[in-house]
């Protein structure tokens, strides 16, 4: 999420899956796209159909290398090489989309002469503290010119008495100083340029093992896809999230398509892959522990957050879309606190908890292995076998007091106490287990009315089609009761604490609107008032906001959560709002009609960009705008116009507005024309010109370095993953020197070329299985397709060790052992890493020990270190070691049947 | 009412098998394991791991009427083909995949065998099998040179009778179409009126041949395969590389119970493919008609 983020603002994907038959090269990475996002690889397909190339650069040859023109090998956990080799390929050819480069990015930009790279500092940055083991990121700003406000003593009568969103007026600083002509040492272009210049083709062949010539036809391929009259797009998933340097890798895609000029634009962008069905939902609305709804920051105890106003002060952007924030945060306490939250207690900012550091998986389970935690609710999540480490986890779950298990099928994390390896090594006992675990039958999602948030930021509705049978519960059925029945607990309380629970608006069951439909559970919460309460509403009279341009930060306005403010927005024939997302109307292109997409149903994020700085569409947008809307009425993707007319906030006519193909909602304010200069100390979108197309971002520009945002430096670096067969080919720094890493003592990693674990592993999904396989390997349907846990391995490595195919073999790490059965395939490959023979094996994750495609729990091996960014665990590059095993094929079969 | 059929584009199958869930959905068919589920205590157990590519279902059968095809081919330096996911070459490494059906031919050996009226040509000139006429013969079985009809179901005193895919003759006498293509997430599987299908299909060839993709080739669009196939396909390479014969007999109209063919025209099929090629190696294809072969003793 912060990968794109850092670089264009939002962290969801920048554009739509249809949108990719537009495109002429696609570029996927990180991601199995044809195996584990089937459905859209339809719209890869059609761009294959219409003459497109398809290029897959991955560990292993899989099912969307199978239909891609061009294949790319690389070692598991060397991306960086690979993108830092594209960059370096784009600078040195002078192969970028210059007017692009000057105008929509950050590359004319001046950072603070202090800053010093890996280039001078042997693989670190400027600011390192090896104590503290972490970066102060100061030496990393932006040079700027003086600003209007800097100094200015705060008034504190002034704070008392304005508005939020006055207050951040006072905030904005100087205006970054440039280099147009991108020549100046200290600019960002030069810096990018000399910190990629070691990422030589021959380079990527030492570190990633891909032919030289193979990685030069790809760059060519797809650099000739970019500029002006082309357009080529990317697509990544969890592959590039679960490593120690995820969010460097995504930020290094980014660099690629603001270099190439492919950013907001038809047939380009990234196609963030998120998982299923609502993955991209739940970081939106989060079941994270870090963010609010709409990416609003959780108050923490470790930052200045003491009060709503230094909150805000501490995490707005001044000179930004985000100077907006004070609106969204306090109509959301007001969502949350209604009546209870008023100006004289901060609208109940003090209600709200406070992290007090990374909480985390990973850590969550650490506590809990540490007796810390004494309760659990897991509800769509299975540890036991889809966590990290899987056996400390397993372990962790039985220093619980009490546990809810929520799910449609017993999963190995209900029944851990029972049935794990632990308890049938004699690890664990049943009868010390002291965890009291309570089981509870989920309804699912045809049981329920309720969203779906896809990949591309599309709301779509669906409705409950029956009741669930018997004792299963929605889970909004059980969250929403328990809730009650914790109000009726503190209803009396007098105790401060409890007024959180006291004082939560929490009025979502209907039972009319339920006997309407004729359900026999009166009780099931009603999904269609949650997402009134998302889209937003008058305090005064409950009446539903067109959008979050209708937000206050004066407590006369609620919203759940601003991002999709809109999507229940009134119509002329639906005056008490429209359910958006349950809408599906088919368009041409865009199908603006077809459910609702966030931010005010934009497709192409930053589709300003998609215009040239006077407001004309690119060759591309033209040619395409052209062969669909012959009549030549639609000009481009997004375009200026200057003769249309339209009136602003106070009624009066305008010249000129923003048009978009489709209707096509421009990311961009709708009348704020091309010629529009920057105002110095102008506050929020003032401060960017008409031709800043990133609206999120401080200065309206696409971040090629990061001032801010990443705590692991502000360009990506090759680093080795934490476990790793060689020493670092670039850089002295072996490993990104903030990773995470937990309990190192009681899950141990392998050391840089151990001998012991001499094999590089990467864990990886099947189309025919989900996640931890408590949906699929339950189903014989699907069962029979993979029927159980094998481990992917080269040819060559077979007849090292003697293993055929279809063998049993052990595969181990320091954490744990997995048994399975060898698929041998010259689908995987060795390599050559650093003039070190390299083999690698593949291992699917879904696997466990219930269901009726049953096995051995692959997460046994993975480890609990992560991304120092975002905590996201590293399971697709570690070592392992790989054993042959006496039994004949077929043993894993009668091993299960024995269980 | 103009014949409808399936058009198969193999260069986007991505090999998802969606076609086999929905077709097992919709016609009801359960899963093929060894082991059914009997509740939650007794979850059911699968057949093991074949070890061939990613495909465990191994062939069509009388409980999967789709079979999604995996092939991992490539060639030594010598420039020997190698069709063995095990061997080691990888220059112009190739995992071809290929959703195979019931070819509804246009002349269809097994109707024509079939001694009860059982199989009959519908409306839509597609191939059905009528369950409760089928005296569980066999002979369609024999007849049939693609190995598509099986036998299954507790008739016929638990040697069943045979079955085999409908086309989904009762979706399409609602105007839907077959469950398969209508699961495909990539429009591999196409379906309509095969004359529409055919032009379709012609006109993909001509553009991958304009790409430089000269191998490409459509396999039973025309009726010099038994009259024309009602599921035809777009392949890549040779038919025999995806099991399917180059030129397919239509044996004579009284075939004994004892021929060559009823020992199941997939192993035969193997064998002929074996002899027939010249450089080709089809172990994955023999190893596919020795797992069939120990299902069926397994059954």
């Amino acid at each position: 999420m912060p990968g794109l983020g850092i670089g264009y603002g939002r962290g969801g994907a920048t554009t739509f899956l249809q949108d990719l038959q537009h495109t002429d090269c696609i570029l996927i990475m990180g991601s199995n796209f044809a195996e584990n996002h089937p459905v859209g690889f339809r719209w890869v397909m059609k761009a294959k159909m219409n003459g497109a190339k398809i290029i897959h650069v991955d560990p292993r040859f899989t099912r969307t290398s199978a239909v891609a023109d061009m294949y790319g090998p690389i070692r598991a956990g060397s991306d960086i090489v690979f993108l830092g080799g594209m960059i370096n390929y784009i600078i040195q050819n002078e192969k970028y989309f210059r007017d692009y480069v000057v105008n929509y990015t950050n590359a004319p930009t001046l950072v603070d002469p202090s800053f010093q790279g890996p280039e001078d500092l042997e693989g670190l940055f400027s600011g390192w503290n090896p104590e503290a083991r972490k970066y102060d990121p100061t030496s990393w700003k932006y040079a700027t010119e003086p600003g209007p406000q800097t100094g200015a003593p705060q008034d504190p009568e002034l704070n008392r008495t304005s508005s939020f969103t006055e207050r951040v007026g006072k905030l904005v600083g100087g205006r970054p100083r440039q280099d147009l002509t991108m020549q100046a040492p200290n600019c960002v272009f030069q810096i990018v340029k000399r910190h990629y210049a070691r990422y030589t083709p021959e380079m990527v062949e030492e570190a990633t093992g891909c032919p030289q010539e193979t990685f030069l036809k790809i760059c060519e391929e797809f650099v000739n896809c970019s500029g002006p009259d082309r357009t080529g797009s990317m697509a990544y998933a969890v592959a590039w999230t679960q490593h120690t340097t995820g969010v460097q890798m995504i930020r290094a895609a980014t660099l690629i398509q603001s270099l190439l000029g492919n950013m907001g634009r038809p047939g380009g962008g990234i196609m963030a892959l998120r998982g299923h069905a609502t993955i991209q939902g739940s970081t939106d609305i989060p079941t994270l522990y870090n963010i609010l709804p709409g990416y609003l920051a959780t108050p923490s105890g470790q930052k200045k957050h003491d009060t709503l106003g230094d909150y805000l002060e501490t995490e707005v952007t001044p000179t930004a879309y985000w100077a907006n924030m004070p609106k969204f945060m306090v109509s959301l306490l007001k969502a949350w606190f209604g009546d209870a939250a008023t100006p004289a207690n901060d609208y109940g900012y003090s209600w709200l908890p406070k992290i007090i550091g990374d909480h985390s998986h990973m850590p969550m389970f650490v506590n809990m292995a540490q007796g810390k935690i004494e309760g659990f609710f897991c509800m769509g999540q299975n540890p036991a076998v889809g966590g990290q480490d899987a056996g400390y986890q397993r372990k962790a779950l039985a220093k619980l007091k009490w546990m809810v298990v929520k799910d449609f099928v017993e999963t190995e994390t209900a029944s851990f106490w029972y049935d794990s390896p632990e308890i049938n090594n004699g690890e664990l006992k049943t009868e010390d287990i002291q965890t009291e675990i309570f089981f509870l039958p989920a309804a699912t999602s045809n049981e329920m009315d309720g969203s779906y948030t896809n990949t591309m930021r599309l709301a779509q509705w669906h409705d409950k089609a029956v009741d669930p049978p018997e004792d299963c519960r929605s889970d909004i059925h059980f969250t929403v009761h328990l809730g009650l029945r914790l109000k009726e607990l503190y209803r009396d309380s007098t105790d401060a604490k409890d007024d959180p629970i006291k004082n939560l608006t929490w009025n979502y069951i209907d039972e009319e609107e339920n006997r309407e439909h004729g359900w026999q559970i009166l009780d099931e919460p009603s999904a269609h008032r949650v997402m009134r309460e998302i889209n937003g509403y008058t305090v005064a009279d409950g009446k539903v906001v067109r959008g979050f341009g209708d937000l206050k930060d004066d407590g006369t306005t609620a919203c759940g959560c601003w991002i999709y403010s809109g999507i229940y927005a009134p119509t002329d024939e639906f005056p008490d709002g429209f359910n958006r997302a349950a809408s599906r109307e088919k368009g041409l292109w865009v199908s603006p009609k077809w459910g609702f997409a966030w931010p005010a149903n934009r497709h192409i994020l930053y589709n300003r960009a998609s215009a040239d700085p006077q407001g004309n569409p690119w060759p591309k947008e033209a040619r395409l705008a052209q062969a669909f809307d012959p009549t030549g009425k639609t000009k481009g993707y997004i375009w200026w116009d200057p003769n249309a007319e339209t009136r602003d906030a106070q009624g009066n006519v305008v010249q000129g507005k923003w048009m978009g193909v489709e209707n096509e909602i421009p990311d961009f304010p709708i009348t704020k024309a091309p010629t529009a200069q920057a105002k110095p100390g102008g506050v929020g979108l003032d401060f960017h010109s008409g031709a800043d197309p990133f609206i999120m971002k401080a200065d309206g520009k696409a971040w090629l370095f990061a001032p801010s945002g990443a705590v692991d430096g502000p360009l990506p670096t090759h680093y080795e993953p934490a476990e790793a067969p060689v020493q670092n080919p670039l850089y002295k720094q072996q490993a990104n020197p903030v990773f995470k890493k937990f309990q190192a003592d009681e899950t141990p990693l392998a050391e840089v070329g151990d001998p012991k674990y001499p094999y590089v592993i990467t864990t990886y999904r099947l189309t025919e299985h989900h996640l931890s396989g408590a949906m699929t390997r339950t189903l014989p349907w699907l069962a029979e397709l993979m029927p159980e846990l094998f481990v992917e391995i080269p040819p060559e490595l077979a007849t090292e060790l003697g293993i055929q195919n279809t063998q049993m073999v052990r595969v181990s790490t320091p954490r744990g052992s997995a048994e399975a059965k060898a698929l041998v395939t010259k689908r995987l490959r060795p390599f050559n890493i650093s003039g070190k023979l390299v083999y690698q094996v593949g291992m699917p994750m879904h696997w466990g020990y219930k269901g009726v495609a049953r096995g051995a729990v692959p997460n046994n091996l993975t480890s609990l270190v992560g991304d120092p960014n975002v905590s996201i665990h590293e399971s697709k590059a570690f070592l392992c070691n790989i054993e042959p095993l006496a039994d004949q094929p077929g043993a894993a079969h009668n091993q299960q049947q024995e269980h | 009412m103009p014949a409808m059929g399936f058009y198969t584009d193999t260069t986007v199958c991505i090999g998802c098998k969606a076609c086999q869930v929905a077709c097992h959905q919709w016609n009801d068919l359960p899963a093929d394991l060894a082991e059914q589920p009997t509740g939650p205590d007794q979850p059911g157990q699968t057949r093991p791991l074949t070890g061939m590519s990613y495909d465990n279902t191994g062939s069509l059968s009388d409980l999967n009427w789709r079979h999604v095809k995996f092939i991992e081919k490539s060639q030594a330096s010598d420039g020997t083909l190698s069709y063995q996911p095990t061997d080691a070459s990888r220059e112009n490494l190739q995992w071809l995949m290929m959703s195979d059906v019931c070819k509804h031919c246009v002349n269809a050996p097994c109707l024509d065998v079939c001694p009860t009226g059982a199989i009959m040509r519908t409306e839509f000139d597609s191939v059905y099998i009528q369950q409760n006429v089928c005296n569980g013969c066999r002979d369609c079985v024999s007849a049939c040179p693609f190995g598509v009809i099986h036998m299954g179901g507790p008739e016929n005193e638990g040697k069943g009778i045979a079955k085999k895919c409908t086309l989904c003759y009762d979706r399409m006498q609602h105007s839907l179409a077959p469950a398969c293509a209508q699961a495909c997430p990539t429009a591999s599987i196409q379906f309509g009126p095969i004359e529409e299908l055919k032009t379709r299909a012609e006109q993909r060839v001509n553009q991958l041949h304009s790409m430089g993709m000269s191998q490409a080739r459509l396999y039973g669009a025309d009726e010099k395969i038994l009259g024309g196939l009602n599921a035809f396909y777009l392949l890549m390479d040779e038919p025999e590389v995806y099991g399917l014969p180059s030129n397919p007999k239509v044996p004579s109209r009284n075939v004994l119970p004892t021929n060559l063919w009823s020992f199941g025209s997939a192993i035969l099929m193997g064998i002929a493919g074996l002899v027939s090629f010249r450089k080709r190696r089809m172990d994955s294809f023999a190893q596919g008609a020795a797992e069939q072969r120990r299902q069926e003793e397994v059954r």
